[in-house]
């Protein structure tokens, strides 16, 4: 197992060093790996353009997809552990959609302008939808099932849609802010974007990670955790700050990405086992090579144009969603 | 012992007639049953709200002059001012037609997938049908097609969303939840083919879509009526037939096949109403979000009834509607706000109330 293990680890790093070079040479101008090569190591060999592109775009939206892409498969995966739910899932469980509604009304009804402002409303947004979907989801009976889990964030999700859009609509400039962030993904942002959140991330990774043990004791039922010495109130608010902040930074950055933080986790899974200590790591090493792939697809799809990493991953997710609920063991959860 | 021919009001041990309900039975057609009071009050009181919104909506919508209430109820049949039929047949009825007729037709399919599912919270924009329709009307717009054409193309959407969520929820049998869960799924891949093909669209396509696909009635004529009300003509008797299934599944699969319901065949008629019911309101106004959702809750609290009751569930969700649409045309007249926003503004906190309320 323990082999298995670092070969996941040893393998998803080297898959994704070879994705960065490709997400660096394939674009709507294809770019040789000898020129990307030179134009990382020594700029000015090749000729501005090229390092200018490489350096530039390319290279932020690289790092931009990368460390999105791990809060939300950190995200996912911390979600999965915490609700006991196969089926926990940033987006699907309205988190995203929170933050996204926070970051759109702080920018109408107070006029926010920054990435450093909008975050905290973020945040805000973020942790307010987690703890109505988790409220709503829990309630009666059962306890929070995962298909109640689910529609509450669904519901929660088209609501705060479509309030968003309302808002939206309301303030043309907002709209149009609105617009190029939902959909702009991972497109537009410049080195201090990415300098701006690493703070944030590094928190919420260090604070996910911290919570891996405990999150092993949660697995095997509340009250056996209470017997191994677990207190249940904090380690659940310390997993649900660390899924509130990497879901929040992600989303400031990239809009709302589906599914990412519900497929990563379930296919390290498969490698790792249940142990949260390795399926941390993986899920954050993982949901990057995803998140290239989808990128690195969309722009090579339909070129020149370029189609949202969002929707590369949803459509990529989907499946792998309808195919796990099949699954009877899955379904009796 | 009652009489042989005749319909006679009987019951055994005499008529019991209570302020709850009114057991019956009769002997030809032998049929027996009980009138819940309540259900029927709250069926009577729901259709009068909708008819009196109505009223108000051809009376005060579209245009500035408002036509006094005395006049309305003749004006619809045809007798009044030149000017005021102008004003009421042209402006305002299709609109108003238009938007009865959609509420009614989500309200209804709302109610039929609430008890398919089993599922408070299930509702045809949340499983993916609505979604369906949207991917294939906006992949209409942008083929080019326009008025019958698009409709019908949402209507096939809908309807393949339907069997494929039946189909891929499928494994020896169907369960409600297996269906929610699959929908759900499905709804996203139905949202991102139909942002790929905004996308990809000229602009003044994408435009038109996008004022589609947020739930609009603006601009809406006598063809946007006739499909959904053809489709509420037939589909509707047929969803009176399937009651008998309906309740039992609400019951749970293990109980209705107890009470000798074929489980799997109810449910995919069923779901195939619903969708189809769903498929022409959306073809019509756009998914005009949270009105499946919303009306049905509100009917079944108001009847106080083990499930959603479907025809008053229409007139709750035709109210709502028109209620929503008044609202966006009258109220916030500064921003010509789409209707689907005003019925999201409106439906959640029913939402709310209900989840916060819930047992189950």
């Amino acid at each position: 197992m323990t082999r298995q293990r670092s070969l996941l680890i040893t393998g998803a790093v080297v898959v994704l060093l070879g994705l960065v070079l490709l997400s660096l040479a394939v674009g709507s101008r294809a770019i040789p790996l000898a020129d990307v090569a030179r134009a990382l190591t020594d700029p000015a060999s090749v000729d501005p353009e090229t390092a200018a592109i490489v350096r530039g775009t390319r290279l932020t939206r690289t790092f931009v997809a990368i460390l999105a892409a791990a809060a939300l498969g950190l995200a996912g995966a911390v979600m999965q552990g915490l609700t006991r739910n196969p089926l926990a899932d940033p987006g699907l469980l309205g988190v995203s959609a929170g933050a996204a509604f926070g970051i759109v009304a702080s920018a109408t009804l107070l006029a926010a302008t920054g990435l450093l402002t909008t975050i905290w409303f973020a945040f805000g947004g973020a942790a307010l939808a987690a703890v109505v979907v988790y409220a709503l989801g829990s309630r009666g009976r059962g306890g929070a099932s995962p298909v109640k889990l689910a529609l509450a964030g669904v519901a929660l999700t088209y609501l705060l849609d479509s309030l968003t859009s309302g808002l939206a609509l309301t303030d043309p400039e907002a709209l149009d802010r609105y617009r190029y962030w939902s959909a702009g993904s991972l497109t537009g942002h410049s080195n201090e974007t990415v300098l701006t959140v690493l703070p944030f991330l590094a928190l919420g990774a260090i604070l996910a990670f911290g919570t891996a043990p405990a999150l092993n004791s949660l697995a095997l039922g509340d009250d056996v955790a209470v017997t191994l010495g677990r207190r249940l109130g904090p380690t659940r608010l310390r997993a649900a700050i660390a899924v509130t902040v990497l879901t929040g930074a992600a989303v400031a950055v990239t809009g709302p990405i589906v599914f990412v933080g519900l497929v990563v986790p379930h296919l390290v899974r498969m490698v790792t086992g249940p142990d949260h200590r390795w399926l941390l790591p993986g899920a954050a090493l993982v949901a990057p090579c995803l998140v290239l792939v989808a990128d690195i697809l969309g722009r090579v799809v339909a070129r020149p144009q370029e189609i949202d990493v969002s929707l590369v991953a949803a459509l990529l997710g989907a499946p792998f969603f309808i195919a796990l609920v099949r699954r009877r063991r899955v379904a009796e959860l | 012992m009652a009489p042989k021919s005749g319909r006679t009001v009987s019951a055994p041990g005499g008529l019991r007639l209570s302020r709850r309900r009114t057991a019956f039975r009769l002997v030809r057609p032998a049929v027996s049953g009980t009138v819940r009071t309540r259900v029927l009050v709250v069926w009577l009181a729901l259709a009068l709200t909708a008819f009196l919104s109505f009223c108000l909506a051809v009376g005060i919508g579209a245009g500035d002059i408002a036509v006094p209430f005395g006049e309305i109820l003749p004006a619809l049949w045809g007798s009044g001012e030149p000017a005021t039929l102008f004003l009421v047949h042209e402006l305002r009825l299709p609109r108003a037609v238009v938007a009865v007729l959609t509420g009614a037709a989500f309200g209804m399919a709302g109610a039929l997938f609430q008890s398919i599912t089993r599922n408070p919270l299930a509702s045809p924009d949340m499983l993916g049908i609505t979604q369906g329709a949207g991917t294939a009307v906006v992949a209409a717009i942008v083929l080019g097609f326009t008025g019958l054409g698009s409709q019908a193309l949402g209507l096939a959407g809908a309807l393949t969303a339907g069997l494929l969520i039946y189909v891929l929820a499928w494994n020896r049998g169907t369960t409600g939840y297996r269906i929610v869960l699959v929908g759900i799924g499905l709804s996203w891949i139905c949202v991102s083919v139909t942002y790929y093909l905004l996308s990809r669209a000229e602009q003044y396509q994408a435009a038109r879509a996008l004022g589609w696909l947020v739930g609009n009635l603006n601009e809406r004529g006598w063809d946007h009526a006739r499909p959904p009300a053809l489709a509420l003509a037939v589909l509707v008797p047929v969803v009176l037939l399937l009651t008998r299934g309906q309740r039992a599944l609400q019951l749970g699969d293990d109980v209705a096949i107890g009470l000798g319901v074929r489980v799997q065949r109810a449910r995919v008629a069923l779901l195939l109403c619903g969708a189809a019911l769903a498929a022409f309101a959306t073809a019509a106004a756009g998914p005009v979000l949270f009105v499946a959702l919303a009306a049905p809750r509100l009917a079944q609290r108001l009847a106080r009834a083990p499930m959603p009751p479907v025809t008053a569930s229409a007139w709750a969700g035709a109210t709502l509607v028109v209620v929503s649409d008044l609202i966006s045309q009258r109220l916030l007249t500064e921003t010509v706000l789409p209707v689907g926003v005003v019925t999201g503004a409106l439906g959640a906190p029913v939402l709310l109330w209900h989840l916060a309320r819930s047992r189950t």
